[in-house]
């Protein structure tokens, strides 16, 4: 077994490399190992219009910095004539758009790309902003707002029980006339949230409002809507101003924290966001190759999704050979089924993509048989090696044209895609068949067009599985790994399951 | 019920795949093969060193030449064509006697000489060569065979295979062509294999299309018992042989012609498996035993000896 050792060792370095390569885009780059898992790709775009003076125009607009349950794919830009930059705001970010003059009405747009992370009650991360104040609420509103408390303290456990009692408290008429008078405090939604806010502040609980913007397909002309975070000392819970529900609801992006301006204009009037929002399905895939690109991982920029999309086609089926190549190791060397040509019948597979299974093997079937008969009436005319091949070819195109217009005038279509059937090789196996025919007789032929034929469907069904394809092509370093299990087979010197049945005489002396 | 692999294993049955990784690549050197492919090379070579082969009537180059077929020929009646490259016995015609212009195949049908200009055309342009590759067609000697195998024989040139291991021979066989092998002594185009002991060169019962068989299919007489004269000769022979090519694994092809005696036919750098079948008997143990051997005797006598050593020593119970 020594000598096989060199073998083991590049066959076992090879896989290690392959697999550790695919590990690492599955768990770093969150490649998916399955095919077609889509997820929730959201363009939001945000129109920023303002009425501008005539003077330098600095329009400020606050943009999202990491909203809780979705992550950055991708964000533009967009003006005319506006200088643009990006800066940090507090919590939030900031984009900048800057014009020395500018007059009339003016728009810029921001847009986001962003898709839904799988995380479980997703919340902001910034630390414990410290207990607040208690407000100064004047002395009639004083004494409601302790009443208040007084109710709902003794219906709560710990700050987030304490809070959620709160606000449905607020959204409910009660039997308490006091408290009563504090659910006039707010006459908008925004105002509303602020007044539960610093209502919370009364019990020197953190609190804080929030942006955010309900994710509904094509959606246009829509404004922020306000959400309210308190703080339990450990991390932030969001939950709903009008009934104290836990949670952010789906699909709702948290676009800036707190009641800083959304849009501010120096030397403008009139400033007015919209949002509208489109929803679309992308393949994990082709999303972490955006992700890639914005971490700057150089993995991605040398993959397949770096070249030009017919490039990528091309490989899509191109990788899926050494599929059928192991295949054919594999049912050559230890199945032991004969074939005509090593690789022929993984050509036919490949044309087997465009026909689909049963209609290559039937008109592959077809051509071979026809062109065979044609082939024994040839050898009657003793012609020469070459322009003997050369008559089998074009007899082999015109058989293929014949089946295309017959089919077509039948109306079966699929008979037309014979036209992608490798027609060099379907000679050459005619050419084979004939000369094994000849020598070895009609048994001899049928067992090795019978068994390309066979290798041909089976390496169709396995370079046409979704999963294996897929694989090849969003991990090709798993070719290592084929590339070493063929080195390893290419050390086997076991029996063939074939050599079980041509040895049967020595099974049978032997099996009793 | 056992698994297959472990009985073939116990059986010392050697396989294909271990044939080739084992044996043919690891004691066959690439460079080498030339000697054994072209058949024109291995005559000379055996002519060199001393060694009987068939008399070369002359060789066919060009296209052209076929014209000049019966100039070659001159006199002789019967002959055979061969391609040099030739594999598995593929594209070789044996012409048995010459009627007016035409010619009787080894079967007893009829062939034109149109017929023949074309086979030898083929041959030309690689049809049976290995790799496609041009040839040349090779016109030599048909061996009027030893009346020995008479009974056994359906038509065409038995020949007896013996595989040399690094010098040493380990197993024979008689080749015996049958009705569905057209004349030729291939097992894979449904000769007969039958296997011969290596100490008294008697036959034994052989192989048909990998089943075991008892008597001739077409002629029905038995095979085992027949003694072929001068089988020490012909060991050593065919031992001899391995110093014309080196190679480690070689398939050696004697005929037992009815003048001439032992000839060799040819030399196969690729020989199969069957003849574990016909000798009712794997390789394995046998070549296992010479390769664990440091040095082998340089003198083909002692190889010959030391094969029949072994084979002795390495009986299967």
């Amino acid at each position: 077994m020594l000598r096989n050792l060199p073998v083991w060792i590049i066959a076992a370095l090879l896989m290690a490399a392959g697999a550790a390569m695919c590990a690492y885009k599955v768990r770093a780059l969150g490649l998916p190992l399955l095919p077609s898992t889509d997820t929730a790709v959201w363009t939001v775009e945000a129109r920023a219009a303002f009425r501008a003076r005539g003077g330098p125009v600095k329009a400020t607009l606050l943009i999202p910095k990491q909203p809780p349950g979705f992550e950055h794919l991708d964000e533009h830009y967009i003006s005319n004539g506006f200088g643009v930059t990006q800066e940090a705001s507090g919590l939030n970010r900031a984009a900048l758009w800057a014009v020395r003059r500018a007059n009339g009405t003016q728009a810029v747009y921001y847009r986001l790309t962003v898709y839904e992370t799988d995380t479980d009650n997703p919340t902001h991360q910034d630390p414990f902003p410290g207990y607040p104040r208690v407000p100064d609420y004047g002395e009639s509103t004083q004494a409601a707002v302790n009443a208040l408390l007084n109710e709902v303290r003794s219906e709560s456990a710990d700050i987030a029980t304490f809070a959620r009692a709160l606000i449905a408290r607020m959204n409910r008429e009660g039997a308490n006339p006091s408290v009563d008078s504090l659910r006039t405090g707010g006459d908008s939604p925004g105002a509303w949230a602020q007044w539960l806010v610093d209502v919370l502040a009364g019990a020197r609980i953190p609190a804080r409002v929030i942006w955010g913007l309900p994710l509904v397909d094509g959606t246009r002309d829509a404004t922020l809507v306000p959400y309210i975070e308190v703080h339990n000392e450990q991390r932030w819970i969001p939950m709903s101003p009008e009934t104290g529900k836990v949670g952010l609801p789906d699909d709702f992006l948290v676009w800036r924290i707190g009641n800083d301006p959304l849009l501010a204009v120096d030397g403008g009037a009139q400033p007015d966001v919209r949002f509208s929002v489109t929803r679309s399905q992308r393949q994990i895939v082709s999303i972490a190759r955006d992700r890639a690109r914005q971490h700057g991982s150089l993995v991605l920029d040398y993959s397949l999704f770096s070249l030009p999309v017919q490039t990528q086609n091309v490989y899509r089926v191109l990788l899926t050979v050494p599929l059928g190549a192991f295949l054919v190791v594999l049912l050559r060397n230890v199945v032991g089924v004969k074939t005509f040509g090593t690789f022929m019948p993984i050509l036919i597979a490949l044309a087997f993509r465009e026909t689909k299974l049963i209609w290559g093997i039937v008109l592959f079937t077809l051509i071979v048989a026809l062109g065979l008969g044609l082939r024994f009436a040839l050898e009657r005319l003793k012609l020469l090696l070459v322009p003997r091949l050369a008559s089998v070819l074009i007899i082999v195109i015109l058989l293929m044209l014949l089946v295309s217009l017959v089919s077509h005038h039948l109306g079966m279509d699929r008979g037309l895609s014979i036209a992608l059937f490798p027609m060099v090789i379907l000679a050459m196996t005619i050419e084979r068949m004939s000369l094994v025919w000849e020598e070895h007789g009609a048994w001899e032929a049928i067992l090795q067009g019978g068994g390309s034929l066979l290798v041909a469907a089976a390496g169709f069904l396995v370079m046409s599985n979704p999963l294996l394809t897929h694989l090849v092509f969003v991990f090709p370093e798993l070719l290592l790994v084929l590339l070493g299990a063929c080195l390893i087979l290419g050390r086997y010197t076991g029996y063939r399951l074939s050599e079980f049945w041509r040895f049967r005489a020595v099974l049978a002396g032997k099996d009793q | 019920m056992r698994w297959p692999g472990t009985i073939l294993r116990e059986a010392g049955i050697l396989s294909m795949n271990q044939r080739n990784a084992d044996y043919i690549m690891l004691n066959n050197k690439r460079r080498l093969y030339p000697l054994v492919d072209d058949k024109l090379k291995t005559k000379e070579l055996a002519q060199q060193a001393g060694i009987a082969v068939p008399e070369l009537y002359g060789v066919v180059k060009t296209e052209h030449a076929i014209g000049d077929l019966e100039d070659l020929l001159g006199e002789h009646r019967s002959f055979v064509v061969k391609p040099a490259h030739g594999s598995g016995g593929n594209g070789i015609l044996v012409i048995t006697d010459r009627r007016q212009s035409r010619y009787v195949k080894a079967s007893g049908s009829m062939m034109s000489a149109d017929d023949l200009n074309h086979h030898i055309s083929n041959i030309l342009s690689g049809m049976f060569s290995l790799g496609g590759m041009p040839d040349h067609a090779m016109v030599e000697y048909c061996v009027q065979f030893d009346p020995i195998f008479e009974d056994v024989a359906f038509q065409g040139v038995p020949d007896i295979r013996t595989i040399v291991f690094r010098g040493v021979p380990v197993a024979s066989m008689v080749r015996l062509p049958t009705r569905a092998s057209d004349g030729k002594a291939n097992l894979h185009q449904g000769a007969v294999g039958a296997g011969i002991d290596m100490a008294t060169g008697l036959t034994q019962s052989g192989v048909c299309q990998n089943a075991r068989v008892t008597t001739h299919p077409d002629t029905g007489a038995p095979l085992a018992g027949i003694s072929i004269p001068g089988w020490d000769k012909l060991l050593l022979l065919a031992a001899r042989c391995y110093d014309l090519a080196a190679l480690g694994y070689l398939g050696v092809d004697v005929v037992l012609d009815r003048e001439h005696g032992p000839l060799v036919l040819e030399l196969n750098a690729r020989p199969g498996l069957s003849i574990q079948l016909a000798n009712r008997r794997g390789l394995l143990p046998a070549l296992k035993a010479i390769e664990r051997m440091k040095t082998i005797p340089t003198s083909a006598d002692e190889r010959v000896a030391l094969g029949l050593d072994l084979l002795v020593r390495h009986a299967p119970s």
